[in-house]
């Protein structure tokens, strides 16, 4: 028996993919070229599962921001938020952040993983209830771990399993935070929001919505899910990253209670880490500014998913259940997916490969997202190799 | 509030129908190393359950349960907490 038997399992399945080449996870890109470009094994290569959504990595206006806060105010903060860590940048960012979202406070963490773990562990304790999504993100599991709270499971976007569990809540509902996602990230599916907001307020509970993978994805305005749906106003909290659409890394919690000023005081992913560097926040405040100045970067961005989706589809390919920036590809097969993610990674096209129990079914996925910055020739070109993993009988027909 | 006996019934049941043909669960089985019950199969199992006794069960105490006598056992418990 020893302490890192528990690790076999994972050596295991480390061995099996190391034999055909390349690891999976951890990919190298040795050399970044442009938001949807790099080289990869000595290749270049479509980068296709990245969540750059808008493709703001490389955007001039985020990259001066950064080096000018780079010469202007250094490296890095070296201090938490609580201590010497918050400069004047991070509170303007997060007086934009409430600006953008018209909410009356917001908060600022270091990640995005860090923003959610903090505020669903930090909002509900000992005593109360937590009330999640069963295909949560880990952050949201992990922050659950830590509550102290109660943790109850409702059915993957089901209204009506929310209502019921909330039903026999009874009292206890009233100090109950429901947690849905807007965008799930490995299906690309989207939250039923309209009927989530309308069953947590028939309950008197609190919703925290996070909106990472939605947040300049939707919305006239690009605030995300509740924005498209209509319903901000009955999303208590919002939690985001800026490691997506904004490109940069950081986290935020946007909200009208005031109670959220309190969370900067309690919220310990918020005190005891480091702030973000003045670089990231610089390079996030204009990455905010270009989201509501450049609706047309959404516009392509869901004309190059539409056309990704829509060519996988017609192929014969089983993928998740709505169009949108993430494509997932389902493939039942663990040998058949570890051996088309090399092949397509072979013909200079990098997606994310997930395999159970990373994936909310038996299935792997090929996941691929979507940027505003692919040109047409590369979904193009995403799309062909894909295809050519089909036998030709296939090709024009049966599912995966 | 169902009793041990009750609780135990419905777990045999319900696992009853997800278990390949010809296998039955006995009150100590252990789901994983006798049944073979993999996570998505223990989490579907979770929810029948649930919807059979009309509760919910704390994901927090889901890992104590080893075996389908202690499913049983903490079906009791929670059914009886729910009916209070």
């Amino acid at each position: 028996m020893s302490l890192f038997d528990k690790f076999a399992p994972l050596s295991n399945l480390r061995s099996d993919l190391l034999e055909h080449g390349i690891l999976p996870f951890g990919v190298v890109t040795e050399k970044i070229l442009s938001p949807t470009e790099g080289i990869v094994d000595g290749r270049r290569t479509i980068l296709a599962g990245t969540n750059n959504y808008l493709g703001l990595t490389f955007a001039p206006e985020c990259v001066e921001a950064a080096r000018k806060a780079l010469s202007e105010e250094g490296t890095g903060t070296t201090g938490s938020r609580m201590a010497n860590g918050t400069y004047g940048a991070h509170a303007a960012l997060e007086r934009e952040l409430a600006e953008f979202f018209d909410r009356e406070h917001a908060l600022v963490f270091t990640t995005g993983f860090l923003a959610t773990m903090g505020m669903v562990s930090t909002l509900a304790g000992r005593g109360d209830v937590l009330l999640i999504d069963a295909d949560s993100h880990a952050s949201i599991y992990d922050g659950c771990r830590l509550s102290g709270a109660e943790v109850i499971r409702f059915r993957h976007n089901d209204p009506k399993d929310l209502d019921k569990r909330l039903g026999r809540l009874g009292d206890r509902s009233g100090n109950t935070l429901v947690v849905a996602e807007g965008l799930y990230s490995m299906l690309g599916d989207q939250a039923p929001l309209q009927e989530i907001v309308d069953v947590k307020d028939k309950h008197g509970a609190i919703l925290l919505l996070d909106e990472a993978h939605s947040m300049g994805v939707f919305g006239d305005r690009g605030r995300g899910l509740a924005e498209a749906a209509e319903v901000e106003d009955r999303v208590d909290f919002v939690v985001g990253t800026f490691s997506k659409s904004l490109g940069s890394v950081g986290g935020f919690c946007v909200s009208n209670h005031p109670e959220l000023e309190l969370v900067r005081m309690a919220a310990r992913s918020y005190i005891f880490t480091a702030s973000p560097t003045p670089s990231v926040v610089a390079s996030t405040r204009a990455a905010l500014k270009m989201i509501s100045d450049h609706p047309e970067l959404r516009d392509r961005l869901w004309d190059n998913s539409r056309q990704l989706y829509d060519t996988l589809a017609r192929a014969g390919f089983q993928l998740g259940p709505q169009p949108g920036p993430v494509v997932a590809v389902f493939v039942d097969d663990p040998k058949r997916a570890v051996s088309w993610w090399h092949r397509l990674l072979e013909q200079g096209v990098y997606v994310n490969l997930v395999i159970p129990p990373a994936t909310p079914s038996t299935s792997c996925l090929l996941r691929c997202s979507i940027s505003a910055a692919h040109t047409r020739e590369q979904v193009d070109r995403i799309s062909e190799a894909f295809v050519s993993l089909l036998p030709k009988r296939q090709a024009a027909g049966s599912a995966v | 509030m169902a009793t041990y006996e009750e609780c135990l019934k419905i777990v045999r049941d319900v696992l009853g129908d997800q278990l390949e043909p010809g296998k039955t669960a006995d009150e100590k089985d252990a789901l994983v190393a006798d049944l073979g019950m993999g996570s998505l199969q223990m989490l579907e199992l979770v929810v029948e359950i649930e919807d059979l006794l009309d509760i919910s069960l704390p994901l927090n105490q889901l890992p104590e349960i080893q075996t389908v006598e202690d499913f049983a056992r903490m079906l009791e418990s929670v059914s009886a907490g729910s009916s209070q």
